[in-house]
């Protein structure tokens, strides 16, 4: 049976993790390669690298970052952060990333989307989209949800798909940071307008969120951050709770 | 040595960090005397059927790869390579497995692409046995039905070849490159054969 994905999320300034970790069995808590295999090895299901200097200069670091990530982790992984040309993407591609994320930049320009399926797959491209609720209407913001746009949640994720993104990574700005669990409503709606997996992001702070993501907003994987790092929620502990509960789960 | 057929697939690289992490020596070459000569060898493939059986052509490879008499392992789209068509853009293919490639038709609760984490059960298997309904990860539109071939299956929509074997050819619809401990396990599975 498929299985329900748990996916950690690393933020990369200058080849650093942004954030220390509380981890016990870590030399450098700020080395992202040997944070992201210690995830592996604890049984995250994939990883998420977002770049979140994203100058030019940074970028060659990044991508040399990539290429080690590539060497030493054995589960799949995506980047993201800065991405706004197929020219971008290559050299991300060629350092082993298995997917990429994109966000502001397609909604500046959304013929990205088609260019980079086009290019390398729909199975390469994931979709970020940061929401927030304005005026009762799911609307889509830009620049870690500082800048609201004239897109709506539901229509874009819709002609993301359409244009050829693989995946959708959806963000609620209104839960990130709260762990007051994930934004069902929009979520599960997602999953019932779209043929696409949808990835849960934002408001995870303890187990239980995590099965009501899968059950209740129907998710396909579910993204969290500092509750993994700060040590709060261990991935064997939240995946056995997550298989006692019935979900599909890879233990 | 092993020899990774090196064309325009997308996962030629996690393939060979794959078999680094392995200490296991290889070389990624298109020389077809190179690739001939070779103890095994591995078909990586990740992108579009048609446009890289194009490619294939064009390089001679595909005629190269049906005159292998080493062990071969095909990955991903290299073991949809190795069959007689494939749905996508009704592309003929190597044809060592007499099968035809479909595109799964989703459901209201299952997805297109095949993505993310799915057990597999083994059959009459060159796989070991130690991973038998262990999880690998897939990602994937198009399947190769369940046949005489069939080394392990998995099911999604419907069961299917997760992997397969004819003479010494060697394939799985998987990442074993990218499947954690259990990839790790099959590759070493393909590289004990004798």
């Amino acid at each position: 049976m498929l299985t329900k994905r748990i996916i950690p999320c690393l933020d990369i300034k200058d080849g650093r993790t942004v954030k220390g970790v509380n981890f016990v069995n870590i030399r450098d808590a700020g080395d992202p390669v040997e944070l992201g295999a210690s995830y592996a090895q604890q049984g995250a299901d994939e990883l998420v690298f977002l770049d979140i200097t994203a100058t030019t200069d940074n970028r060659k670091t990044f991508v040399e970052l990539v290429k080690d990530i590539a060497r030493h982790v054995n589960i799949p992984f995506t980047v993201g952060g800065g991405i706004s040309s197929v020219a971008d993407v290559e050299p991300l591609l060629e350092a082993g990333a298995d997917k990429i994320s994109i966000n502001s930049a397609a909604v500046r320009n959304p013929q990205l989307i088609d260019d980079l399926a086009k290019a390398f797959g729909s199975q390469f491209v994931v979709l970020a989209i940061d929401a927030r609720k304005v005026a009762n209407q799911w609307t889509v913001h830009t620049h870690g949800g500082r800048n609201p746009t004239d897109k709506k949640l539901f229509s874009w994720a819709g002609e993301g798909q359409q244009r050829g993104a693989g995946e959708i990574l959806f963000t609620s700005m209104d839960h990130d940071g709260t762990k007051q669990g994930f934004a069902i409503d929009p979520l599960s709606k997602l999953n019932e307008l779209l043929d696409i997996p949808v990835i849960a992001s934002g408001g995870a702070g303890n187990k239980e969120h995590f099965l009501h993501a899968f059950t209740l907003g129907k998710a396909d994987a579910a993204l969290a951050a500092s509750l993994f790092h700060f040590g709060e929620l261990s991935i064997p502990d939240l995946k056995s709770y997550l298989n006692s509960a019935g979900t599909p789960i890879r233990i | 040595m092993i020899s990774v057929i090196k064309y325009n697939a997308g996962n030629i690289r996690s393939v060979a960090f794959a078999l680094e992490r392995l200490n296991v020596p290889f070389s990624i070459t298109d020389d077809l005397e190179e690739i001939r000569k070779a103890d095994k060898v591995i078909f990586p493939g990740v992108g579009e059927a048609n446009t890289t059986m194009r490619y294939l052509k064009d390089k001679k490879l595909d005629v190269l790869i049906k005159d292998l008499k080493q062990p071969v392992l095909g990955i991903c789209l290299g073991m949809q390579l190795l069959c007689s068509h494939s749905e996508e853009n009704d592309t003929t293919c190597i044809g060592i497995f007499n099968d035809r490639v479909k595109r799964f038709q989703p459901t209201h609760n299952e997805k297109v692409p095949h993505m993310g984490w799915n057990s597999l059960t083994l059959t009459q298997s060159w796989i070991d046995a130690s991973v038998a309904e262990k999880f690998v990860y897939f990602v994937h539109s198009y399947y190769v039905p369940v046949n005489p071939h069939t080394s392990a299956i998995t099911e999604y929509i419907e069961p299917f070849s997760a992997a397969m074997q004819k003479d010494n050819f060697y394939a799985v619809q998987f990442h074993p490159e990218k499947s954690a401990a259990v990839g790790e396990k099959i590759i070493q599975s393909f590289l004990t054969i004798r």
